[in-house]
């Protein structure tokens, strides 16, 4: 971090602007986090630049004191790949839900991710379209009672992780809107990985969808529930750290008391692995049958698209010079039409 | 068979001077029309004819081999003389089979010369193109034209033998014996497509072998065959001093995006989703790294058109290029750059529609979608391309008025103008006027910065992020003049509305006044825009000089109107519209002047025959 850099603190990262989330949104506790965050990067607040689509959670950019377009419906991906492009050096957030990101920009989200632009890309999912009050979204469980769909959902929901582990993305991640010192320390980590950052985040819609993840954010509930991740260390859980989660026979997990079993048996989390099987296991460990991951599944380092972009430019100004306009206009065949 | 040179002019036979000579290539799609076209297109215009071209092909890449479907053509019109179309009628006619011959001879002169190979005209070629007789054998059915039966692909082996190639190699040769012999007949050099083939095959010298031989073993044939008695000349044309070259719509708008970024303090970011006739651009573009230009091939057009919108709020000169059904998938996005107010361009080239209509045909029917095709009111400035060279300006104008107004501005090319080549005189970089992009640095309003803050033009500033203190946010949600912060009060909206509207308006006080070619009133005036331009000059200068009272005035500035447009609209009796559409043009000119103009429309993914203009002037004028 540079020391000529003046303290910035949350409240310099806190724009003019009220806040119109319903009361206790769990979207107000990211908004937090982010505030509390950025400082800590040592970026110039003016390298910050939030894009969001359409939905609750992409009003996110009015409340960040940062360059923000607040734009269309699904495309944020998109919109956030031409500010990278044009603007390499900035720090590029986007900022989504599940319906934006899952249903309508599911496109964009796929190709961002295959991308690999050093983009962080952070769905709040609440499993409900909210903004649109209360139809049921892409996450939403199978049998979801909703105003369009009075006698429950018939289609499978899609799997926010499984679905960036599907398109190679190289940092997985998720957090609890309400864990706010894991949520904080992902955040951090999202921002410092190199390449698309993909962090799914429980959000609780407490209007149309109130409790849907108190399984994995209330006391009492939560620790056995959910697991935290950590590279190189067996996967353990429990309120008394008592569980674990081993691999079986067939390769497949399998929650064991660790109770007369060595933690050597138990399945160790290794989130540099380069293949991403591993990854793809652990978001398939849904809760109640297991407890779900919390943490990073994965981050590797891959090929970053705005890099190579620009690699390809600088080769291109070595090799063949400044563009010469006089020599791209006279190329090919010319005559000379005499006076 | 000889592969020596020919000597320039054969004994016995004569050569006679001509002005102008339309001549079209055809055949299936596989047998490299489009490049014996393009090859007769360099070296005349380096010969220093004008020339205009139109390819013309099947939306299928590879439709049934044999097929009328699969037919392509490359129509060529070279000239002593300024010429401003592709001709109307054909000449010069090369069909290579059956179903060439069949959809294109009735284009062909009466007394034109018919070549045609004909060796493919057996009996499964026959059936294919639908004929149940072969029409070369007999004398009538072709008696209007001069034939020429050349069995080419049995010449073309001939020629290449003893190099090693399959026959089925052998037989790709056969447009060159096509182009070798039809360079015999109007007496062209032959030493530019040699070296191109030298060049462009460099990595297969068999294959470089067999087309020169094949190339010369046409003209060869030309010259040792008494068939063909006379030979033509076609002097250079009278063309303003200078320096030219070739050039195609596609390939102007790349190189005046390319000027644009070289000159001008802000990089270009091109973003694009493959689509014909547009796809070309992002190929151009993508070689021009080095002259500041970043491409960026996005996985729809739907994101070709955000990343747009991203790239211009990150302070680049974006440009997106689609047509049609591509336009209707940007639409949305075209909206929230016209509120955000960030400028762009967004290049249309018009193909035949609805839907997908005629993909690589030409039309003008998106004038209407480019007005009007967005929720809201949402008005965008609109700049059509008038020949192939004129791309390379327009697009700039187009940029020019981008970034100087903070808009979105279309730019309306279509199919004939981006894929027709002409000479173009080579401009000096020097000459050219950079775009001026002016970043604000500094906050506007006491120490905040307001990012809808209007100059007296209705103007706001250009932040570009990364600069300290003008941290804004913009967004797709109404907002608030001055802040931009979010607002929906009536008021309020109404307000914007109108201003965003009349900034749009404002265009016309920067803009040129509009001209006219011809007398300033009279009985008729014909106003056209767009790719019409040669067709409807040549129609309204032919009329002119039979004395008729008729004026052409051509648009490039189709919104706003050049704000001299309705008094010369007032200056004659009538108005003509003649327009690839039905009616597009003419609606608004109607409805915003009350004017009743008559409509001349044409959707048959050709552009017009100068004849069809002319003769409409002359109805009106008689009626």
């Amino acid at each position: 971090m540079s020391t000529l850099l003046p303290q910035l603190t949350a409240k310099d990262f806190a724009s003019d602007q009220e806040i119109r989330w319903c009361p206790r949104c769990g979207d107000y506790s990211i908004l937090a986090q982010m505030k509390k965050v950025l400082p800590e990067l040592g970026i110039p607040r003016e390298q910050f630049c939030f894009v969001s689509g359409i939905g609750c959670s992409s009003r996110f950019p009015y409340y960040m004191n940062t360059y923000g377009f607040h734009s269309i419906h699904g495309r944020a991906p998109a919109i956030a790949s031409g500010v990278k492009l044009a603007n390499p050096d900035l720090q590029v957030w986007v900022i989504t839900g599940d319906g934006d990101a899952l249903s309508i920009g599911g496109n964009h989200l796929m190709h961002a991710i295959r991308r690999n632009l050093d983009i962080n890309i952070i769905l709040f999912n609440n499993q409900i379209y909210g903004l649109t009050k209360g139809q049921y979204s892409p996450t939403s469980p199978l049998g979801s009672k909703t105003k369009s769909t009075p006698y429950g959902s018939v289609d499978n929901p899609l799997n926010p992780l499984s679905v960036a582990i599907g398109c190679e993305a190289t940092f997985v991640a998720r957090s609890v809107d309400v864990d706010t010192r894991h949520l904080a320390a992902t955040l951090r980590r999202a921002a410092n990985h190199k390449g698309t950052s993909f962090v799914e985040v429980y959000q609780d819609c407490n209007v149309f969808n109130s409790g849907a993840f108190f399984y994995a954010s209330k006391k009492g509930q939560k620790e056995n529930n959910i697991v935290y991740l950590e590279h190189g260390k067996p996967l353990i859980f429990g309120k008394e750290r008592d569980k674990g989660i081993r691999l079986n026979a067939h390769g497949r997990p399998e929650v064991v008391e660790l109770s007369g079993i060595s933690e050597d048996d138990l399945l160790f989390h290794d989130e540099e692995a380069d293949d991403p099987s591993l990854a793809f296991l652990l978001a398939q460990m849904r809760h109640p049958e297991f407890p779900e991951p919390l943490g990073v599944l994965r981050n590797v380092s891959r090929t970053v698209y705005d890099e190579a972009v620009r690699d390809q430019v600088s080769h291109a100004r070595e090799t063949l010079g400044e563009g010469d306009l006089e020599k791209l206009f006279n190329s090919g065949d010319t005559w000379v039409v005499e006076a | 068979m000889s592969v020596a040179d020919p000597p320039a002019s054969p004994e016995g036979r004569s050569k006679e001077a001509i002005d102008t000579v339309v001549i079209r290539f055809c055949g299936d799609s596989g047998d490299g029309m489009q490049l014996a076209g393009t090859q007769f297109t360099n070296v005349s215009a380096v010969f220093g004819n004008d020339v205009s071209t139109l390819p013309d092909f099947p939306a299928e890449i590879r439709a049934p081999i044999g097929t009328v479907a699969g037919v392509s053509g490359f129509q060529i019109c070279f000239s002593s003389k300024d010429i401003f179309t592709p001709g109307d009628e054909v000449d010069t006619l090369v069909a290579m089979n059956p179903a060439a011959l069949k959809s294109n001879v009735a284009d062909l002169k009466r007394g034109g010369t018919l070549i045609v190979n004909e060796d493919a005209f057996e009996a499964s070629n026959l059936k294919k193109a639908g004929y149940d007789h072969n029409p070369l054998d007999g004398d009538e059915e072709l008696a209007a034209y001069r034939v020429h039966k050349v069995p080419m692909t049995r010449l073309t082996r001939d020629s290449v033998e003893g190099l090693g190639l399959s026959q089925s190699e052998a037989d790709r040769s056969k447009n060159f014996f096509a182009l070798g012999l039809v360079y015999w007949l109007y007496d062209r050099d032959s030493k530019p497509t040699e070296d191109w083939v030298q060049t462009k095959f460099a990595k297969k010298p068999e294959i470089a072998e067999a087309n020169i031989r094949a190339l010369k073993g046409g003209s060869n044939f030309g010259f040792s065959t008494e068939a063909f008695t006379v030979h033509y000349e076609v002097p250079p044309a009278q063309l303003a001093p200078g320096k030219y070259r070739k050039i195609t719509g596609n390939e102007a708008v790349a190189m005046g995006l390319a000027t644009a970024a070289r000159l001008s303090n802000a990089d270009v970011v091109f973003s694009g989703y493959p689509i014909t006739p547009a796809s070309d651009i992002l190929h151009e573009l993508s070689k021009f790294k080095h002259f500041g230009v970043t491409t960026f091939q996005a996985e729809d057009e739907i994101a070709a058109m955000s990343a747009t919108c991203g790239a211009a709020f990150g302070g680049a000169m974006a440009v997106t290029a689609s047509s049609g059904p591509g336009i209707c998938l940007k639409g949305e996005a075209m909206g929230l750059g016209m509120i955000t107010e960030l400028p762009m361009v967004i290049i249309d080239v018009q193909r035949g529609g609805p839907s997908t209509g005629l993909p690589t045909k030409t039309e003008q029917s998106d004038l209407l979608l480019a007005m009007f095709g967005r929720n809201g009111e949402s008005p965008l400035p609109i700049i059509a391309p008038q020949t192939p060279g004129d791309c390379f300006w327009a697009i700039q104008e187009a940029m020019r008025v981008a970034v100087e107004f903070m808009t979105p501005v279309v730019l309306l090319s279509d199919g004939y103008v981006a894929n027709g080549a002409e000479p173009w005189m080579v401009p000096k970089a020097s000459d050219i006027e950079p775009i001026k992009v002016d970043f604000l640095t500094a906050p506007n309003q006491d120490d905040e910065f307001h990012p809808y803050l209007r100059d007296e033009r209705l103007v706001r500033p250009w932040a570009r992020p990364g600069t300290p203190g003008l941290e804004h946010r913009v967004g797709g949600l109404e907002k608030k003049d001055g802040t931009g912060n979010v607002e929906y009060s009536p008021e309020n909206h109404q307000h914007m509305s109108d201003t965003r509207a009349r900034k749009i308006a404002n265009v016309a006080d920067f803009i040129p006044e509009q001209e006219i070619d011809g007398p300033e009133s009279g009985e008729l005036l014909v106003l056209s825009w767009g790719g019409t331009f040669g067709s409807c000059r040549t129609a309204v200068r032919q009329a002119q000089q039979d004395g008729r009272s008729v004026a052409h005035a051509h648009l490039r500035y189709l919104n706003p109107f050049p704000r001299n447009l309705e008094s010369i609209i007032r200056s004659y009796k009538k108005v003509l519209i003649p327009e690839l559409n039905l009616g597009q043009l003419s609606l608004i000119v109607r409805s915003t002047f009350l004017v009743d103009a008559v409509s001349f429309n044409k959707v048959q993914g050709k552009p017009f025959k100068v004849i069809e203009v002319f003769n409409k002037i002359n109805d009106l004028l008689n009626s």
